[in-house]
């Protein structure tokens, strides 16, 4: 099996034993990007020489005698929304085009010190608005399955990067869905951690009390072991959560859903969901019940508002977030002829700078915060957030985890909902609760739907740090499927 | 185009004030408001900031506990309520010294509500309610070159320096105040005077208003006499000293009264006061009043001060001025007048200081109030922008009581002091100042004295004793002031054989 073949588990075992090297697992990834990328699209900036250097020294360290952590030399492609140092950090807008940060984002970082090496930037929906990755300014990402498709969004150049084989590992941030709908649309595992469980620092913000970042793999146990190098405590960003980072290796390894009590939204399914999608859900269900769960139907019934509620918050707090893109210490500056007054250049900046999708949620969220419509909009939707997080903890008490479809339907065709920004929302339809509320969700692999042959997501929810229970009942439905499948669902991608 | 103004005892014939004021004080934090850099004043442009307070893509604010300290310890010593749970929130409206384009600040859950202030005025109480204290963040300063006003419009270019961007601002809100009648401007610069000494003695701020570590925006409107309902504001900014506070109230009330005695109406609106003319400019209107779009602030957790803390925070506040200035009047023996009079001409705090050095307080009085004050006088300056400090002060009331020096001497010295000729031993050396205290150098004086004047020296054998004056006058005189003149009173009387 090739080195781009295997899993980051078994890479960083190989280089620590010195069967392989980290150059030598860089050289092979950098090769299948340069190979497929023309196809896919899923970087937005590599720096091969770069790469290598980095490869050289984590190779050089281990070579030490230093101890780093078990994914040491293995490589890892950021979205472009975590700021790198050494690397350009654009958000995928054209208005940071070019732009260098002078620091490295604490997952970043934290990375770097585990000794992983940065492949480079991985495309995404403008600042991370959008569920299918054509809003970047730089193009769409295609999905490895299907070119003609969308890989997901807002993180879909990282699913794309991992579904191709690009990488082993990417990070990615759901603030509705982000890292669950691209890993449920390419056949690959995606991680929402608590909120509050990975810090925020040097994330670009889209909506600060909602974006996560979180992992994106190719297996369950690969997500955990990158999942656990980033989290934990930092004092940079105060709504990080000063707790331990919960169990989540051990939990991927334990893979067992023996005696767990597994409850069904009762909300999700139905009209506008794809009856390929539901009837791998329903196969979902039976394996966990073979498996020894016990599964029952639970009612959440505030989940109905949770997508309207979303699209106050998040562009309430876009709109306030993005205010600091004005052209005066960074990014692109437009008009500046020396005859126009500051307020002129930074509102001809933002014009040029940004694309229709950030400027639609820029508007809607500035008019949500208006004075005479605060309480009616903002002020109604954190009232729905607040009944939400009630719903998941009513839920949490008769249940160890809540399943549901990631998303309602399979990947669909570049452009299709293009000019349809309300089709494009209900993308996200069953993860934004789990944003709203706070809490862990994750996303695996269930198979394909019939009609069309493309990756179904199976989306497990789990309470505020129980991150666990999602590793836990992820990696047993991976193993019971893949022994069915007979390998990793990923395997029957057509080649690139 | 100037503004009419009505005089004053006419607009306050006709009219009634109701102040307010908006004080914004500056922390004397080590760091700004949420992240490390550090708050020094001077520092060359652009020099203390990092990613956070220049709101790079990415960075995140956290806030500065020592800073949500300060603030509480001020509302206490302002006698408000703590909130239990408070949240920050953003204010969203774009300016170029602004980095995020928000500022973070509080909205409708100030940390400290609901307390009050008094300060005397004229031998009166006024209690100044206070509406609210809550903690932001200080902008950048952009300084716009070119043109004729240096305020943006017109400017040639703008720069931005954003060392400032972030600092802690304290900003103290008080409830209308009316019923100051003809004397609102004094109350409003007694508020400010007493505003700025409880800071100093919380010890939170260096509340210098020539550099803007405190700044006062002060309303004023104006209703018929008689009327029940308050008149349209004004807000003027840029008064940057509690003279200009004073003057700026006064102006302002001459102005609206001139309008509305004429059926005009006030436009509600930011004024600028200018120092120079005493008189305010329009600013920006506030008809259409700006949407900050308030939301609660969701990078930041909310406040939740422990009340066991709180508790501890009050207990250990220091004692407040009003109480010291009690004590101290009765410690010094000084008349409620003289209080007064050191009061308004700021020296409380310098004569206070003077005693600390060790002078007694009479002395410390007497100097500051007297000859160093009329020296403040002719140079046009404050008392305590005067180049001297209250230790040497003290220390020339030490040389005076050991007899080192008597008061002619001692005004010779501060005279030196403030030339920057060093400090007051300095002084004396430099210019050879000591009383002569050297009996031989003495005595050869006398013989002089008494050679010369034989007809005063019989009269004195004569037991004539009071004629002794003009004989030590004469030794004065001839020493140039440095003789003791006790000293050489009884050095006569012994030559000339003569006891009291």
């Amino acid at each position: 099996m090739s080195l781009i073949h295997k899993t980051a588990a078994e890479l960083g075992r190989l280089i620590a034993t010195g069967e392989t090297s980290s150059v030598e697992v860089a050289q092979a990834h950098l090769d299948r990007i340069a190979a497929v990328e023309p196809k896919v699209h899923a970087f937005l900036h590599v720096d091969p020489d770069g790469v290598l250097a980095q490869a050289r020294a984590v190779d050089e360290r281990l070579a030490a005698g230093e101890r780093l952590g078990p994914l040491a030399g293995v490589p890892i492609a950021h979205k472009d929304v975590f700021t790198t140092a050494d690397m350009p950090t654009t958000a995928g807008s054209k208005i940071l085009e070019g732009w260098r940060p002078p620091y490295d984002a604490t997952v970043t970082q934290r990375l770097r010190a585990a000794g992983l090496v940065i492949l480079g930037k991985t495309n995404l929906d403008e600042f991370a608005m959008g569920s299918s990755t054509e809003n970047s300014a730089y193009g769409p990402t295609r999905n490895p399955w299907d070119l003609t498709r969308i890989p997901g969004g807002s993180s879909g150049g990282a699913s794309a990067s991992v579904a191709a084989y690009e990488a082993p590992l990417s990070t990615g941030t759901d603030t509705g869905g982000s890292i669950r709908q691209p890993a449920a649309v390419t056949g690959i595992v995606g991680m929402k951690p608590t909120y509050g469980g990975s810090s925020r620092y040097g994330l670009i913000a889209f909506a600060s009390s909602l974006d996560t970042p979180g992992p994106f793999a190719r297996n369950v146990l690969d997500a955990a072991l990158l999942h656990e190098a980033f989290s934990g405590h930092d004092p940079m960003d105060s709504t990080s959560i000063d707790a331990p980072v919960p169990p989540v290796v051990e939990a991927a390894r334990q893979a067992s859903v023996d005696g767990l009590r597994i409850g069904v939204v009762k909300e999700f399914g139905g009209d506008g969901y794809q009856p390929g999608v539901l009837a791998r859900f329903q196969e979902a269900v039976d394996l966990l019940e073979s498996l020894g769960a016990k599964v029952v139907e639970v009612s959440c019934p505030s989940f109905t508002y949770a997508l309207p509620a979303y699209y106050l918050i998040a562009p309430s707090e876009c709109s306030s977030n993005l205010a600091r893109f004005d052209a005066m210490r960074y990014g692109l500056r437009v008009g500046d002829d020396g005859t126009r007054s500051a307020e002129e250049v930074m509102a001809l900046t933002r014009a040029a700078g940004f694309g229709p999708e950030v400027k639609r949620r820029i508007m809607l969220g500035t008019y949500a915060l208006s004075s005479g419509y605060y309480d009616a909009y903002y002020g109604s939707a954190q009232k729905v957030r607040t009944l939400i997080a009630r719903d998941f903890e009513a839920a949490f008490h008769q249940v160890d985890v809540l399943i549901s479809p990631t998303t309602p339907t399979t990947a669909f065709p570049i452009g299709e909902r293009a000019d349809d920004p309300m089709a494009m929302y209900l993308a996200d339809l069953c993860t934004i609760p789990s944003n709203l509320a706070g809490n862990a969700a994750i996303s695996v692999p269930c198979g394909r739907a019939d009609e069309d042959g493309l990756p179904v997501g199976l989306q497990i929810m789990a309470p505020v740090l129980g991150d666990d229970r999602c590793y836990r009942v992820g990696a047993a439905v991976e193993k019971a499927f893949e022994d069915r499948w007979g390998g990793p669902l990923l395997k029957e991608a057509p080649a690139l | 185009m100037t503004d009419t103004l009505m005089p004053y005892d006419e607009a306050l014939a006709q009219f009634e004030p109701v102040l307010g004021l908006e004080t914004h004080v500056e922390l004397g934090t080590v760091s700004k408001m949420f992240c490390g850099c550090p708050t020094a004043f001077g520092a060359p442009p652009n020099t203390h900031v990092c990613p956070v307070c220049l709101a790079l893509p990415g960075s995140l604010p956290t806030a500065n506990e020592m800073a949500i300290e300060s603030t509480i310890r001020i509302g206490l010593a302002l006698n408000c309520s703590i909130a239990g749970w408070c949240r920050f929130a953003r204010k969203n409206y774009f300016y170029p010294d602004m980095p995020k384009n928000y500022q973070i600040s509080q909205y409708d859950e100030p940390l400290c509500f609901d307390g009050y202030l008094d300060v005397e005025v004229d031998g009166r109480t006024v209690r100044i309610e206070i509406e609210r204290v809550h903690l932001e963040e200080d902008t950048g300063k952009s300084t716009h070159v070119g043109g004729a006003t240096g305020r943006i419009q017109g400017a040639d270019y703008s720069i931005v320096d954003y060392n400032r961007a972030g600092i802690p601002l304290v900003e103290i809100v008080t409830k209308p105040i009316p019923g100051t009648d003809r004397l609102a401007p004094e109350v409003a610069r007694a508020y400010a005077t007493e505003l700025r000494e409880v800071m100093r003695s919380l010890g939170v701020s260096d509340v210098r208003m020539e550099e803007g570590s405190m700044r006062c925006d002060v309303n004023v409107s104006l209703m018929p006499r008689g009327a029940t309902e308050w008149g349209t504001r004004t807000e003027t900014k840029n008064v940057n000293s509690l003279r200009s506070v004073e003057r700026s109230v006064r102006s302002e009330i001459e102005r609206q009264a001139a309008i509305l005695a004429d059926g005009g109406r006030i436009v509600q609106e930011t004024r600028h006061f200018h120092e120079d003319t005493g008189l305010t400019t329009s600013g920006r209107s506030k008809e259409e009043a700006q949407d900050y779009r308030y939301f609660p602030e969701p990078d930041l957790v909310p406040i939740e001060p422990d009340p066991e803390w709180v508790a501890r925070l009050k207990a250990e506040l220091p004692e407040l001025p009003s109480v010291r200035r009690r004590r101290l009047q009765a410690d010094w023996g000084v008349s409620d007048l003289d209080m007064a009079a050191m009061h308004n001409a700021d020296a409380f705090v310098l004569v206070e200081a003077t005693v600390a050095a060790g002078a007694p307080a009479a002395d410390a009085r007497k100097w500051w109030m007297g000859e160093l004050a009329r020296r403040a006088n002719e140079a046009g300056t404050t008392l305590a922008a005067l180049p001297i400090t209250p230790a040497q002060i003290a220390r020339v009331t030490e040389l005076v009581a050991s007899g080192a020096l008597n008061d002619k001497l001692a005004r010779q010295v501060l005279e030196g002091v403030l030339a920057g000729e060093g400090s007051p031993d300095d002084v004396v050396a430099a210019r050879g100042l000591q009383i002569v205290n050297d009996d031989g150098e003495l005595s050869a004086i006398i013989d002089q004295v008494i050679a010369a004047n034989a007809d005063a020296a019989d009269k004195i054998r004569g037991g004539k004793i009071a004629a002794v004056g003009a004989l030590v006058g004469g030794v004065m005189k001839a020493s140039r002031g440095k003789a003791d003149a006790g000293r050489a009173r009884q050095l006569i009387l012994d030559k000339l054989g003569v006891t009291e």
